[in-house]
């Protein structure tokens, strides 16, 4: 068997009073493109910091490629690359002497030649030679980016990545990275996007309050998780008194209804046809990540596998 | 030589010598606007060694100043800057190990403050030529100070948040160290209160020894300074890879 990629058992941190992690356990396998959601204060960055040996647990244990980020960092730090989430750098250097120095920290000598694959991948070529001070806040993210690639880790993290970022750079980021899962690599996104998690992650984890709430394969939460709906534009614009109950928002002037199934809508339709109310426009809302998100975020239920 | 100490060391190398004007010229000036004026108003009135004339009794004072007060801005400000901009993450997460660390910003802090001091002594060879009795002396002292130096700045680094407090920390410790430990004096023309308080004082032994490396004479034996400038030394490596150890302040 495989060693997972990343395994954390019962990771707990405290800082003073608040307590970040309260007993985090999850295993990511490699080659996974794994996503951690949660809202601002779950806990993803403390975990993330924890796996980068930026910040020490209390107690608990994880480990990268099997090896231990405490007793065995140096192999841990080899295998692992982090893409923070604050937009940091160096200002004394240019692009190509931050990815040079960074490669000489892990032991990667005459590194050149990945570099600039890298910088070709990012877009960054034509900015190897300038200064950090004077790159774009998009463009300093792409280093940032490039920084956690230099020696090829196995494990990628990304924390909040497209944070702030221009639809093209996500595209580009989105492209490599990717790629670069393709190519094996494993990668962690935490993100504010769902819809980026959801196009990308075949695995979520939901962090609220230093815990895991909800563990599973992305389909199958959506499968699972969010409700069927269906948007009816009606004429005239009343929903009869029967159907009240299933209502539960609306879209653009649409009512939008929850049915337990698709063949529920039988019913609705010929609900609307003795009352006499004609459907101008219908619209089958499929679910999505965020609803999930929304409905495990306000406490319902527990679904750790 | 470890990959992660050689590339930590080159970097801090590389980020003083891209601000060499202000890291390595800079401090030449200033040091050389100190002799300038203390020479002209001292150097008709004082002499401290027989034989020597003030200006370049200085010379060796003057020198082993801006060796020990750039050793410790070096590693202290790259520290500092780091952490207040958050970039100190990149030298956190790499496998460098705690003594890589300490030894890249200690050796760093070494060279910046040699080459300030060697800037120092070239630009005080227009004005005055001190004879270089005991070379070995001056050469084990220039290192062992500005490592010392080196380290220390190591501590103000982690432990200060801002720039302020390493800032207070240069002011209240290391500036009156430095000059009250003989630069522009000797010893023996203290007070005997305030010789005694000297001799707390470790820069004096740093400055001393330095100074018997140029005259083959001292205020006190270069041997008595080399003991406590070394314990001095061990002493504050051990606490400060202590710290990097626990990763006070670093590591959360």
């Amino acid at each position: 068997m495989t060693q997972p990629a990343i395994q954390i058992s019962q990771i707990r941190k405290r800082f003073g009073e608040l307590e970040a992690l309260k007993g985090v356990s999850l295993s990511v396998e490699q080659g996974e493109f794994f996503a951690l959601l949660g809202p601002n204060g779950a806990g993803k960055t403390t975990l993330i910091s924890i796996l980068a040996g930026l910040t020490r647990a209390d107690s608990g244990e994880a480990r990268i490629m099997g090896h231990d980020v405490v007793h065995d960092y140096r192999a841990a730090r080899h295998a692992l690359g982090v893409v923070p989430q604050e937009l940091v750098f160096d200002p004394f250097f240019t692009v190509r002497e931050t990815l040079r120095i960074q490669s000489g920290y892990y032991g990667v000598k005459s590194n050149d030649g990945w570099i600039d694959e890298i910088l070709h991948n990012l877009d960054l070529t034509n900015k190897a030679d300038t200064n950090m001070r004077k790159l774009s806040g998009g463009m300093k993210r792409r280093v940032l980016v490039a920084q956690a690639l230099v020696h090829k880790p196995p494990v990628i993290v990304l924390d909040e990545p497209t944070a702030g970022v221009d639809v093209e750079l996500r595209q580009t980021l989105w492209a490599f990275v990717r790629k670069l899962n393709e190519q094996g690599h494993t990668i962690v996104l935490t993100t504010h996007y769902l819809e980026e998690a959801e196009a990308l992650c075949s695995r979520v984890a939901m962090l609220k309050q230093g815990e895991v709430v909800l563990l599973d394969r992305t389909d199958k939460l959506l499968a699972q998780h969010a409700e069927k709906k269906v948007a009816l534009k009606l004429v005239p614009d009343s929903l009869p008194l029967a159907l009240q109950a299933m209502k539960c928002g609306e879209q653009r002037g649409a009512h939008v209804l929850a049915l337990q199934d698709f063949a529920q809508l039988d019913g609705v339709l010929a609900t609307l046809r003795e009352s006499g109310v004609r459907i101008e426009d219908m619209e089958v809302l499929t679910p999505d990540l965020e609803d999930v998100f929304v409905k495990v975020m306000h406490g319902e239920g527990r679904a750790v596998a | 030589m470890t990959p992660g100490f050689r590339a930590l060391f080159y970097k801090e190398i590389l980020r003083f010598y891209k601000v060499a004007f202000q890291t390595v010229l800079a401090p030449v000036i200033t040091a050389l606007l100190y002799l300038l004026i203390f020479s002209h108003v001292l150097e008709e009135h004082v002499q401290v060694y027989p034989g020597v004339s003030y200006t370049a009794f200085l010379v060796p004072g003057l020198v082993m100043m801006s060796v020990l007060q750039n050793a410790f801005a070096n590693s202290s400000s790259s520290l500092i800057q780091s952490k207040v901009t958050g970039s100190i993450i990149f030298v956190l997460m790499p496998p460098i190990a705690y003594s890589e660390f300490f030894l890249a910003y200690v050796a760093a802090a070494a060279v910046r403050g040699v080459a300030v001091g060697g800037g120092v002594f070239v630009v005080t060879l227009l004005f005055a030529l001190p004879p270089l009795r005991e070379p070995l002396w001056l050469i084990v002292f220039a290192l062992l100070g500005s490592g010392l130096l080196g380290a220390l700045g190591v501590v103000a680094g982690i432990w200060a948040e801002k720039f302020d407090q390493l800032a207070a920390f240069q002011n209240f410790l290391i500036m009156p160290f430095t000059f009250l430990s003989g630069v522009f004096y000797s010893l023996h023309s203290l007070p005997p209160f305030w010789q005694g308080v000297s001799r707390f004082n470790p820069f004096f032994y740093m400055i001393d020894g330095f100074r018997y490396g140029f005259f083959g004479v001292s205020d006190v034996s270069p041997w008595l300074s080399l003991t406590i400038v070394l314990v001095c030394f061990f002493a504050l490596s051990l606490f400060t890879l202590q710290l990097l150890k626990t990763g006070y302040k670093l590591r959360h």
